[in-house]
């Protein structure tokens, strides 16, 4: 599998996702954010976590605009699958690849620890490999992380089961740690092949270094 | 021309930072205030002299760029000069 992980200024969670999925045996090229094209062949888009252009305005406001996305945000029309890992999700809100919008954390800190998920739905590409209600330890680190999306917004995603994790205890019990709406942490789109989650999967694919339950969520992508 | 294009968070839409800075005044006692909404300004400076014609594509600048409309308003102005 060919693995594009879009580069912008500002991005700092690219070398941790091409190691995640170099580690699991995928082949992974940069692509710089003046790029026009995806690489031939790409079989999955990520972007990746960081604060592109400064967040300025808006986190990725600006970034949705990039040369690269146009091609990114085509690929995804297509049917192309598509992974946005914390700014990569705010891009995707922000470029409208996926509903919603993304606020200031409730308690307006930046938020940076482990924290637990539950799996809401997995007749999804991405969760594919965990079970529905299964709890998985996950590193989020963001400032403006509190998913927002209206009412009626909200039922189609359920209606649709585009609501893919949401933040909960070690015990299952929701533990709302930014505000997000439902305590939602990461969404689908309704034809299910663009994924963004605010929680940093590629920064849990070791359990030396705490968990390694990330690993299970990206090998979802993989034949 | 300047225009002053102000936006802030919908209705209904809560404002954290608004929200961190009323009880910031109120344990200050300034127990008066009721409400606090924290939006930002941008002031461009656009080259034309016809105010219809500014308005017309600072909305789509707003519509575009400047202002997420899923949860922002957004108002244009031109101050007086």
């Amino acid at each position: 599998m060919l693995v594009a992980v879009a580069v912008f200024p500002g991005t700092n969670c690219e070398i941790d996702t091409k190691y995640a999925f170099e580690k699991l045996g995928q082949e992974v090229v940069l692509v710089f954010h003046k790029e026009e094209k995806l690489p031939e062949g790409t079989d999955l888009v990520v972007l990746p976590g960081g604060f592109s252009y400064g967040d300025y305005l808006r986190s990725a406001a600006i970034a949705k605009f990039s040369p690269i996305m146009k091609a990114v945000i085509e690929f995804a029309q297509k049917g192309g699958k598509v992974l946005g890992i914390c700014n990569g999700f705010q891009m995707l809100v922000e470029a409208r690849l996926l509903p919603g919008a993304m606020k200031r954390n409730e308690n307006v800190h930046f938020i940076s620890q482990f924290h637990h998920l539950k799996v809401i739905a997995n007749d999804n590409t991405f969760l594919r490999k965990c079970s529905v209600g299964e709890l998985l330890n996950i590193p989020i680190a963001h400032g403006e992380g509190s998913y927002y999306i209206d009412e009626a917004g909200l039922k189609t995603l359920y209606a649709n089961h585009q609501v893919l994790l949401t933040y909960t205890d070690e015990n299952g019990n929701t533990q709302n740690p930014n505000g997000s709406v439902d305590s939602i942490a990461g969404i689908c789109n309704e034809a299910k092949n663009v994924f963004g989650l605010m929680p940093h999967p590629e920064r849990a694919i070791e359990a030396i270094l705490g968990s390694d339950d990330g690993v299970k969520m990206l090998r979802g992508f993989l034949d | 021309m300047k225009v002053i294009v102000n936006i802030q968070l919908k209705n209904g839409v809560l404002d954290p930072q608004g929200k961190a800075v009323h009880h910031a005044l109120a344990s200050l006692k300034f127990d008066e205030v009721g409400d606090v909404r924290i939006g930002k300004q941008i002031i461009l400076d656009v080259a034309t002299d016809d105010q219809a014609k500014a308005k017309e594509r600072v909305t789509v600048m707003c519509e575009e760029l400047l202002a997420n409309t899923v949860i922002e308003d957004y108002t244009i102005e031109f101050p007086a000069c």
